[in-house]
């Protein structure tokens, strides 16, 4: 592979990448690729670790003390390892975004949430806060549910509205990759529905990174699925390879529901 | 092996009504309710007390005059009834209080909730409780015999007795009531709601602002009303430091009476019961439980407004 390649068709690569919370190894020595503008997903038994590396991308861990990096997550174009401590954690966050297990919507207003991200970003002109959030509005699917009540609170929604709530917050400072935390688990097989359909219009726009416990759905939006179990990555593979022909047995298995 | 189960045929398998339970149980229900019913009873007894009393007051004394007399000297020969005079000193050393209070508590509650790392906050916290635990009295003669000379250095014409002195260590002793209940206010924001904001790329000051703040903001307002009340009825610290002389001044640089010192002072005098001079404590109670009521109905009200919902 050679690195004009990578930055062309790779959003990022993942290598050799370790995760400790304390002594505790919770990701080992995993290789991995994003392509750009496409979904990939995570699949794995509970306490595999897809979460805890979902979380690495946004340097999330960096929040609790204690918990340590070892490898690198490439970032492209700008070929940069994201983990190294040089970089802020926050300048990640501002290009790489994240959607919640459980939607969590601030106690603020429906424009307010949306808004959110461009306002600590300093973006104070109402002129292009209106425009930025009615795009996300709309890209989220959300727009005509919420235009003539943008200034009420957002709890007043409903669980499936405050997920895409969530999804136009994160969308709203233009990211170039979008996580997503098992972001259907929490919702009803309707806004599950809504939800998945959302997830798979935005790879036009974004690189996806999703983790899910549903393999339906792992199988039904994405492009790419990894399987994890026990902090090692099993296999990662074209979504297609992984659910009809998988190369490894454990894979086989766990897909086939004979385990997990 | 139900054969080796302890059986009481009073409890057990009998489908009918089971008296012996029920007795027990109504028994204990009871206790509990009249446990409950017996701090409605004194909060009663103690408005009956307060306004049978002042009825007597106002017998002799107008309301109108009460509400609106710019002194209150009913010991002298020459008596007047008027509130006002212990109102503006209540106010005003509240206000003061307040202004150290409320910023302060804030800001420690704000870094102990959102930055203190874990070891900081373990030691800091029981030196906070600490300083709640001292006794008011002793704040009272640190107010006059300490804080009182150190800003005479600032404001030479400061006199020994004075609301601002009185004023600014009830608010160090306050400083603990609303940091304590405002860090548990906002220590209860779940977590998932921090990291939402980290995730949008915010600093930890924006997050503690935008984020943490607003969604405890019932509690916050909880704890500022509670601040509130403590320093309206505070009592001693005013007592000692601020003077006994009723003074109808907004000024903080000046002695002044508060509603609770002036009960202090006709309760440790030696004013026969039943004379006017002696009513008069029934009419000032009356009206600082009416004071501390309309902040805790306005507490109430926020608290309903602002409701925690993540």
């Amino acid at each position: 592979m050679q690195n004009s390649e990578e930055s062309n068709e790779y959003k990022s690569a993942v290598k050799n990448l370790s995760f400790y919370y304390g002594t505790f190894n919770a990701l080992k020595n995993i290789d991995m690729v994003l392509h750009d503008k496409k979904i990939t997903a995570l699949i794995g038994p509970s306490g595999c670790g897809k979460s805890t590396f979902l979380r690495c991308f946004n340097r999330m861990h960096d929040l609790y003390p204690g918990n340590r990096y070892e490898g690198d997550i490439i970032l492209y174009p700008d070929n940069v390892n994201i983990l190294q401590p040089k970089v802020d954690p926050i300048e990640v966050r501002m290009r790489i975004s994240m959607v919640f297990q459980k939607p969590n919507p601030f106690p603020k207003s429906i424009y307010e949430n949306v808004a959110y991200g461009l306002r600590v970003r300093g973006i104070k002109q109402r002129a292009i806060l209106d425009e930025k959030i009615e795009d996300a509005l709309r890209n989220a699917a959300l727009w005509d549910e919420v235009k003539d009540r943008l200034n009420d609170l957002a709890f007043n929604l409903s669980g499936g509205q405050q997920q895409r709530l969530c999804i136009a917050r994160a969308l709203a400072t233009d990211p170039e990759i979008l996580l997503f935390d098992e972001p259907t688990s929490a919702l009803d097989p309707i806004a599950t529905a809504s939800i998945e359909e959302l997830i798979a219009d935005l790879k036009d726009k974004v690189t996806i990174l999703i983790v899910t416990h549903n393999m339906q759905q792992a199988a039904r939006v994405s492009d790419y699925t990894a399987y994890m179990y026990l902090g090692e990555l099993i296999e990662f593979d074209e979504t297609d390879t992984i659910f009809i022909k998988p190369k490894n047995k454990q894979t086989e298995d766990y897909i086939t529901g004979r385990f997990g | 092996m139900s054969k080796d189960l302890p059986r009481d045929k009073n409890y057990v398998g009998k489908l009918g009504y089971s008296y012996r339970r029920n007795l027990h149980e109504r028994f204990i229900e009871s206790i509990l309710f009249l446990s409950a019913l017996l701090s409605v009873f004194i909060m009663l007894a103690i408005i009956v007390m307060l306004v049978k009393e002042s009825i007597v007051f106002f017998q002799h004394v107008s309301i109108w005059e009460f509400l609106t007399d710019t002194q209150w000297t009913p010991l002298f020969d020459d008596a007047h009834y008027g509130i006002l005079p212990l109102v503006a000193g209540t106010v005003v050393s509240s206000l003061v209080a307040l202004c150290v209070a409320l910023p302060l508590g804030t800001i420690i509650a704000i870094y102990l909730s959102e930055f203190a790392p874990f070891a900081v906050r373990e030691v800091a916290k029981p030196f906070l409780e600490l300083l709640g635990g001292i006794p008011t009295v002793v704040y009272g003669y640190f107010a006059l015999l300490f804080v009182t000379p150190l800003l005479q250095i600032i404001f030479p014409e400061l006199p020994g007795f004075s609301l601002l002195s009185a004023g600014l260590v009830m608010g160090i002793m306050i400083i603990p009531y609303v940091s304590s209940m405002t860090e548990d206010a906002m220590r209860a924001v779940p977590m998932h709601l921090r990291e939402g904001s980290y995730a949008m790329g915010a600093t930890r000051f924006q997050t503690a602002i935008r984020v943490v703040t607003p969604a405890a903001f019932s509690g916050i307002a909880a704890a500022y009303i509670l601040g509130i009340s403590r320093a309206v009825g505070e009592t001693m610290v005013v007592a000692i430091a601020a003077g006994m002389q009723p003074n109808l001044t907004w000024n903080p640089m000046e002695p002044a009476a508060t509603i609770t010192a002036y009960i202090v002072q006709v309760s440790l005098g030696d004013l026969p019961h039943g004379s006017l001079g002696y009513q008069t404590i029934f009419a000032a109670g009356l009206t600082l439980l009416l004071i501390t009521l309309v902040f805790n109905i306005i507490g109430h009200l926020l608290r309903k407004r602002y409701r925690e919902i993540y």
